[in-house]
C-alpha cells in the first residue's frame, strides 16, 4: 500500500471511534501516507530468523500477596464524571 | 541570588544551619516562578497554597530523619497523576481530570520530603518533541525565547533551566527527557525500563515510557534517580532488580572504561558544530583515562520507522480509554452513545495523536498487522542485539544527544519525516529498554549542545559516574541562562 486514501482513513477512523469530517479526512490521508511510505523502509530488512520482541524485560508470572489494601473512594472518582446517579455513571439510552 | 540554582547538597546545608527555612525555599521557587514563567511558560498548574502548608509542615517536623532532598521543590511533568491536582497531559481530552491517587513516582518524592510546586507543560500525551504539541501554550527555551525547549518534557527541563525549581520529573518515552534536557542545557537521565515504576504515569507506548529526572547538576540527577527507583507491586513490569546507591558511583574515576562512539551517531543530518562538541568531549573523556573505539549500530536507520510503529500501535490502544464517559472531555452535541465517543474524541485530541491513534490502529488492524506491528518487534530484537554486541567489549556508548541545538518555534514543524529522523539517536535506546543520560557538553550560537551516554541494563550506575567525571572537568553546567539575572 502507498497511498493512504480518505476512505481509508473513514475506515480505521471507525475502528478508533474518531469522527472525521471529508475534509479532515483527506487531510489526514496525506498525513498518515507519509508514515505508511515511511514504515515501508522496514521491508527491507531481512527478519526470517528472528523473533519479535514483544517486552523489553523478560519477567514472568509477577505476583504479590493478595492483601486488601486501601481503596479509592467512589464519591472521589465520581467527581470526575461529567453524568452520574445514585453512584453509577450514566449513559444515553443505548436500547 | 536565587536559591533555585544551588545543588541539593547546598541547599541541605543552609537548611541544616538554620539559614533559610524550608518555607523560604519553596517560597523563593514561586517567586521565581511569578519572576520569569511568564516568558518561559513552563508550569501549567501551580500548587502554591498546599505546597507552602507542606513546607511549615516539614519545618516543624523532627530534623532526624531528614534525607539529601528533604525540603527540596520540584515539579511534575503533567501526565505523571497527582492526586487532588489537576493532571491534563496537555490535552483538552483531559482538561478537567483530578486524579483521585498518586503516581508511585510521587509518592517517593514525597516520601523523601519534596515539594511538589506543580505540574509542567508538555506536548499533548507526551507525542511530540518541541512542546509546540501543547493543547494550552508554547513553552520556550530560557536561553533563547524563540526558540523551542524541547519535547515532549519541555516544561519540565525549561523549568529547571530557568531556575524555576532544581528538580523536576519528566517522562522519556523516545527521548522526551534526554533531548529537552540537551535543548535546555540540564542533566535528564532516561533509566532502564522497568527502574522507575510506571503506575501513575499515564501511559502512551507501555513497552517504551520511562519516568526520569532533569535536574541542574549530575549528582543532584543521581539522588533524585535514588528516590523514584525501584520494585512497585502497582506496576507488573517494575524490575526486582536491586537499586544501588548511584551517589556512590561519583567517584570521578573513569581510568581504563571502554567508550563506544558508534559511527552511525556522527554521520549524515548531525550538525556539524554538534559533531565538533561530541568529538571534544570525547577528548575530554580520553584525558580521564577512557580508551575509545568506533563501532557500527547498523539497525540504527530502521530504529525511527520501528519506533514509530511500535508506538503508535500501543498509543492506539492506550488511548482507547479516553471514551467521554467516565473521565475526561464529553462532547456536548453527542445524541447517542457512539456519538459520544467518536465526537469526544474527535474534538478532544489534537492532530498528531489523533494522527497517530489512527495509524496505530493501522498497524495493528488484521491485514496489516504482521507486516507493520510484528515486523516492527522483530527488528526491534535486532537494534536489542546491535546495542548487546557492542556492550560485549566496551562499558558505554556516547554520542549527541540531538542532531541539532533547539530549533525556532514554528520552525520545524513542516516536515514530519525529518522531524522523526531527527529522534534516530534517542528512541532506539527506549526500543532496547537500557539506560541513557543526556549532560550539557558545550554551546553552539548560544545555544547548549547534549553529550548522550547510553549504557548496559541497570546500570544506570556507570553513566553516572561517567557524567559526573566530564561534568567535573568542565565548565558547562555552571553556565545558566542569562534570563531573570535582573531579578538576583
Amino acid at each position: 500500500m502507498t497511498k493512504f486514501t480518505a476512505e481509508d482513513v473513514q475506515y480505521f477512523a471507525n475502528f478508533a471511534r474518531i469522527a472525521f469530517s471529508n475534509e479532515e479526512a483527506e487531510e489526514f490521508s496525506e498525513l498518515i501516507s507519509e508514515l505508511v511510505e515511511f514504515a515501508d523502509q522496514l521491508k527491507e530488512v531481512d527478519t526470517d530468523q528472528v523473533e519479535p520482541m514483544t517486552h523489553p524485560l523478560q519477567l514472568f508470572n509477577v505476583l504479590r500477596e493478595d492483601i486488601p489494601q486501601d481503596v479509592l473512594d467512589r464519591d472521589e472518582m465520581l467527581s470526575s464524571v461529567k453524568e452520574h446517579e445514585d453512584g453509577m455513571i450514566k449513559v444515553p439510552n443505548i436500547l | 541570588m536565587t536559591l533555585m540554582k544551588k545543588t541539593a547538597a547546598e541547599l541541605q546545608a543552609l537548611l541544616h544551619n538554620r539559614e533559610v527555612s524550608v518555607k523560604e525555599v519553596t517560597e523563593d521557587s514561586f517567586k521565581q516562578i511569578a519572576a520569569l514563567d511568564g516568558q518561559v511558560k513552563a508550569f501549567l498548574t501551580l500548587t502554591e497554597e498546599e505546597a507552602l502548608a507542606r513546607a511549615e509542615e516539614l519545618d516543624n517536623g523532627p530534623k532526624e530523619d531528614r534525607g539529601p532532598l528533604f525540603g527540596l521543590p520540584i515539579g511534575i511533568k503533567d501526565n505523571i497523576v497527582t492526586k487532588g491536582t489537576a493532571t491534563t497531559c496537555a490535552s483538552k481530552m483531559l482538561e478537567n481530570f483530578v486524579p483521585v491517587y498518586n503516581a508511585t513516582a510521587v509518592e517517593k518524592v514525597n516520601e523523601a520530603g519534596m515539594i511538589s510546586v506543580g505540574k509542567l507543560n508538555m506536548d499533548e500525551f507526551a507525542m511530540g518533541s518541541t512542546t509546540e504539541r501543547s493543547a494550552f501554550q508554547t513553552t520556550h527555551n530560557p536561553w533563547n525565547l524563540d526558540c523551542v525547549p524541547g519535547g515532549s518534557s519541555g516544561g519540565s527541563a525549561a523549568a529547571v533551566a530557568a531556575g524555576e525549581v532544581p528538580f523536576s520529573l519528566g517522562t522519556d518515552t523516545g527521548g522526551s527527557v534526554r533531548q529537552p534536557a540537551a535543548f535546555c542545557g540540564v542533566v535528564g537521565m532516561k533509566p532502564t525500563y522497568g527502574r522507575v515504576s510506571r503506575s501513575g504515569l499515564v501511559a502512551f507506548a507501555s513497552s517504551l515510557d520511562q519516568i526520569g529526572p532533569i535536574t541542574r547538576t549530575v549528582e543532584d540527577n543521581a539522588l533524585l534517580l535514588n528516590a523514584i527507583s525501584g520494585l512497585d507491586h502497582r506496576d507488573s513490569s517494575s524490575s526486582p532488580q536491586q537499586v544501588p546507591d548511584f551517589r556512590a558511583a561519583l567517584t570521578g574515576d573513569i581510568k581504563g572504561l571502554r567508550i563506544a562512539v558508534p559511527k552511525e551517531y556522527l554521520g549524515e543530518g548531525i550538525e556539524e558544530d554538534v559533531k565538533d562538541k561530541v568529538r571534544a568531549s570525547l577528548k575530554v573523556l580520553e584525558s580521564l583515562g577512557a580508551t575509545i573505539g568506533e563501532v557500527s549500530l547498523p539497525h540504527s536507520k530502521y530504529a525511527s520507522p520501528t519506533y514509530y510503529t511500535i508506538a503508535t500501535a500501543e498509543a492506539s490502544s492506550n488511548l482507547a480509554r479516553f471514551d467521554g464517559i467516565r473521565y475526561g472531555y464529553r462532547s456536548e452535541g453527542a445524541k447517542n452513545l457512539d456519538e459520544i465517543y467518536t465526537r469526544s474524541r474527535a474534538e478532544g485530541f489534537g492532530t498528531e495523536v489523533k494522527k497517530r491513534i489512527l495509524y496505530g490502529t493501522y498497524a495493528l488492524s488484521a491485514d496489516h498487522h504482521e507486516e507493520l506491528y510484528v515486523k516492527a518487534m522483530k527488528v526491534r530484537t535486532l537494534i536489542a542485539q546491535d546495542f548487546a554486541s557492542v556492550f560485549d567489549n566496551y562499558d558505554v556508548i556516547v554520542g549527541p544527544t540531538s542532531a541539532t541545538t533547539a530549533y525556532e518555534i514554528g520552525g520545524a514543524m513542516k516536515d514530519q519525516v525529518t522531524l522523526y529522523a531527527n529522534d534516530i539517536l534517542t528512541v532506539s535506546v527506549n526500543l532496547a529498554g537500557i539506560p541513557a543520560i543526556s549532560i550539557p557538553c558545550g554551546f553552539s550560537n548560544g545555544l547548549p549542545v547534549g553529550l548522550q551516554i547510553i549504557g548496559k541494563h541497570f546500570d544506570e550506575a556507570t553513566l553516572y559516574r561517567v557524567a559526573h567525571a566530564f561534568e567535573q572537568a568542565t565548565d558547562f553546567h555552571k553556565r545558566t541562562p542569562s534570563i531573570g539575572e535582573g531579578n538576583e
